[in-house]
């Protein structure tokens, strides 16, 4: 074809027309087709999040809802005396008051009446401990209780373990069951929102495990990650942006700090119980800690995005204030710095999000303790959101199975509303020149 | 300072504000100026002319140091501001900028209210002690930038809201607001309309009352409407210096005739 259109005598401008119109089809072909394949990619790509989140509800939803049983507990002095508090057997008066029920079933026999309390999570008698100490004058009265019941039948209230399996691969027997419908007959069991999810800390129980601690725990690693990282990165990619000469020196630097932000965290992780566990001696699973280490992750991408941030400010700008006579520190700190600082804020959020999500250090500097109660300070042992999960994950209760995927839930929660921040804050502050 | 040193004052310096001996200028291995000396007077309007790339915008931003930014920029020769040497160790160039105020080529000011692009030079050097005295340096550089009447009911609004003629009056009553005596004007004119250029013409030669202004201009019939001295570049060589009267009808150089009678650049 190049050849007959390369000749003078076949190139009249009819064909050329002829030549143009094939080779726009041949065009346009190309282009749908590419159009496609681009589309078919973000079909893909969408597909999995949808079947990522669409599982995660799938296996987490149950999670927030718990199974709640509510009793009239008469508080027996002969089994709770006065003069022993705290201890008591707060067991064995839950026990009879779900035998009082439950009317025909063998109290007596000790393995029922242990069986019978089993309904009940093991932390319903710290509850009704705690009720009767802060209140002693209880004892011997009768008082409306609403308590967790425990994991088995919490399972079976949200179908989770099913009626029609064989009784002997079922945790739960059928006379078990039958007691379990007997007291939702009687109106006794609900299925409120599980507010302990979020405001009760973790514990080898289930129904009594809750996110309180990791939630925490991650507000103060993320709060030690910011204080830290923020200034230093933002100081650090001004010198170099702004202030430090263009010379060797300066690209080593620059090439190192682009290497650190493509550092595997679980290196972060190994440096900071060398570093800051092993030599300052400081302690072990506390968010200080593991806000410090994250903050070494984050400092490269805030870094890197202040340092674009800082290029995008147009030399128009830079010029009109030199050119007035303002300092070089005057013209950064006054004009540039309040310009960028929609894509530094931007990039932060990004760069914190990340450490949000970040396991691996975590975990080497003993975040992932069995922690059961909330850190009030930085400097506590907690847990974090991810290491959560991976506690809850690896944990043999099938209750758990719900409560991860609906930790998991959370967390992305978190790194949607954090990335949403950023896109509003970039929507809202981005100007035009 | 420089009353030790009597050779490098200039004879009759009464008039001359700024005075180039020999300027040579460096971008890397590149010359972009090859020994310029030129007379800049004072109260008079200096146009520098000549086909792009020949090295008058880099010669102007010589006058305030503004090379100074780029990196691989050196300058070599004399260059004094009433027998000064702003090259001199001891100037230090953001002093030297606030006396050698400059408007750019594309209107530039700060994404900020206009009352405070007029009021930043002021702040930043202490020229004022107070907001009345501030308010009073705003309003009379405003004015002095003929735009006042424009936006004095809105000194809060952005600056970066008006339109492009506007914004140069803008830059250029904030330039005058430091109350420099050189204004040095890099095409200031070429982003705007006809009519926004007319009122810019008008306003640098009001200013030539109080200021030495030297512009660069694209344009031959700005050059010859607005400057009473013009300096015709070429290839980074100054070829011709003169009244701008006699440049435009009796060029000496026959590189200045063509030039002007368009047929190089």
């Amino acid at each position: 074809m190049t050849d007959t259109s390369l000749d003078p005598g076949f190139s009249s401008p009819r064909r050329t027309t002829d030549l143009v119109a094939a080779s726009l089809r041949r065009r346009r072909r190309k282009q749908s087709r590419l159009k496609w394949i681009g589309i078919a990619a973000i079909s893909i790509a969408f597909l999995m999040l949808f079947l990522l989140v669409a599982s995660m509800v799938r296996t987490g939803w149950q999670a927030f809802t718990e199974t709640n049983i509510t009793l009239d507990v008469y508080i027996d002095p002969a089994e709770v005396p006065l003069e022993r508090l705290p201890r008591g057997g707060f067991d064995d008066v839950l026990a009879a008051s779900l035998g009082q029920m439950l009317p025909g079933v063998d109290m007596d026999d000790r393995a029922t009446a242990r069986a019978v309390g089993g309904i009940l999570s093991n932390g319903a008698q710290f509850d009704l401990r705690d009720r009767v100490v802060a209140d002693p004058s209880l004892i011997g009265q009768t008082i409306t209780l609403t308590v967790p019941v425990s994991d088995p039948y919490d399972q079976l209230n949200k179908g989770l373990i099913k009626r029609e399996t064989p009784e002997t691969n079922r945790r739960v027997k059928d006379a078990q069951i039958a007691w379990f419908d007997r007291l939702q007959a009687e109106g006794a069991i609900t299925k409120p929102f599980n507010i302990g999810l979020f405001t009760d800390a973790d514990s080898r129980f289930p129904e009594l495990a809750g996110l309180k601690g990791a939630l925490i725990g991650s507000f103060w690693v993320l709060i030690t990650c910011f204080v830290i990282a923020f200034p230093l990165g933002i100081g650090a990619a001004i010198y170099l942006e702004e202030f430090a000469p263009k010379n060797k020196m300066s690209d080593f630097v620059e090439v190192n700090i682009n290497n650190l932000a493509a550092v595997p965290s679980v290196v972060f992780g190994l440096l900071a119980l060398a570093v800051f566990i092993g030599w300052f001696g400081m302690p072990r699973s506390a968010p200080f800690v593991g806000g410090l280490t994250l903050a070494l992750m984050t400092m490269p991408t805030i870094i890197i995005a202040t340092r674009n941030a800082l290029k995008a400010v147009p030399p128009s700008i830079r010029e009109a204030a030199l050119g007035l006579g303002a300092s070089k520190q005057q013209m950064v700190f006054q004009h540039v710095l309040p310009l960028a600082m929609p894509g530094i804020l931007t990039g932060t959020i990004i760069g914190l999000a990340q450490a949000l999500g970040e396991t691996a250090p975590l975990l080497l500097i003993g975040m992932n303790a069995s922690i059961t109660s909330a850190a009030s300070s930085p400097f506590d042992s907690s847990t974090a959101l991810p290491t959560q999960i991976l506690i809850w994950a690896d944990s043999p209760e099938r209750g758990f199975v719900s409560l991860t995927s609906a930790a998991i839930l959370v967390l992305l929660g978190f790194l949607i509303i954090m990335n949403g921040i950023a896109i509003f804050l970039r929507q809202k502050f981005e100007r035009r020149w | 300072m420089n009353d030790m040193r009597p050779l490098e004052r200039i004879v009759d310096s009464d008039t001359i504000k700024i005075a180039a001996r020999g300027v040579q200028v460096h971008y890397g291995e590149t010359q972009a100026i090859k020994d310029v000396d030129v007379d800049i007077e004072d109260h008079t309007v200096t146009a520098f002319i000549g086909p792009s790339g020949c090295g008058k915008s880099t010669f102007l931003r010589c006058l305030n140091r503004m090379n100074d930014t780029i990196d691989t920029c050196r300058v070599r020769g004399s260059i004094t501001l009433d027998g000064e040497d702003i090259y001199d160790k001891s100037v230090d160039p953001v002093q030297l900028r606030a006396k050698v105020g400059m408007v750019f080529q594309k209107p530039n000011p700060f994404p900020k209210s206009i009352y405070d692009n007029v009021a930043y030079g002021p702040r930043i050097h202490g020229l004022a002690r107070n907001k009345a005295e501030l308010d009073g340096i705003v309003e009379r550089s405003l004015r002095r930038g003929a735009i006042w009447d424009e936006v004095k009911d809105r000194l809060d609004a952005p600056g970066t809201g008006l339109s492009g003629g506007q914004q140069q009056r803008l830059c250029i009553a904030r330039a005058i607001a430091t109350e420099p005596e050189v204004l040095l004007m890099d095409e200031p004119c070429s982003a705007l309309d006809p009519i926004a250029t007319s009122q810019v013409e008008e306003l640098i030669d009001e200013l030539r009352t109080s200021y030495s202004v030297v512009i660069v201009t694209h344009s031959m019939q700005q050059a010859a409407r607005v400057s009473q001295k013009t300096a015709f570049f070429h290839l980074g060589a100054l070829v011709e210096f003169g009244e701008t009267g006699q440049i435009f009808t009796n060029p000496q150089d026959p590189r200045t005739e063509s030039y002007i009678t368009g047929k190089i650049g």
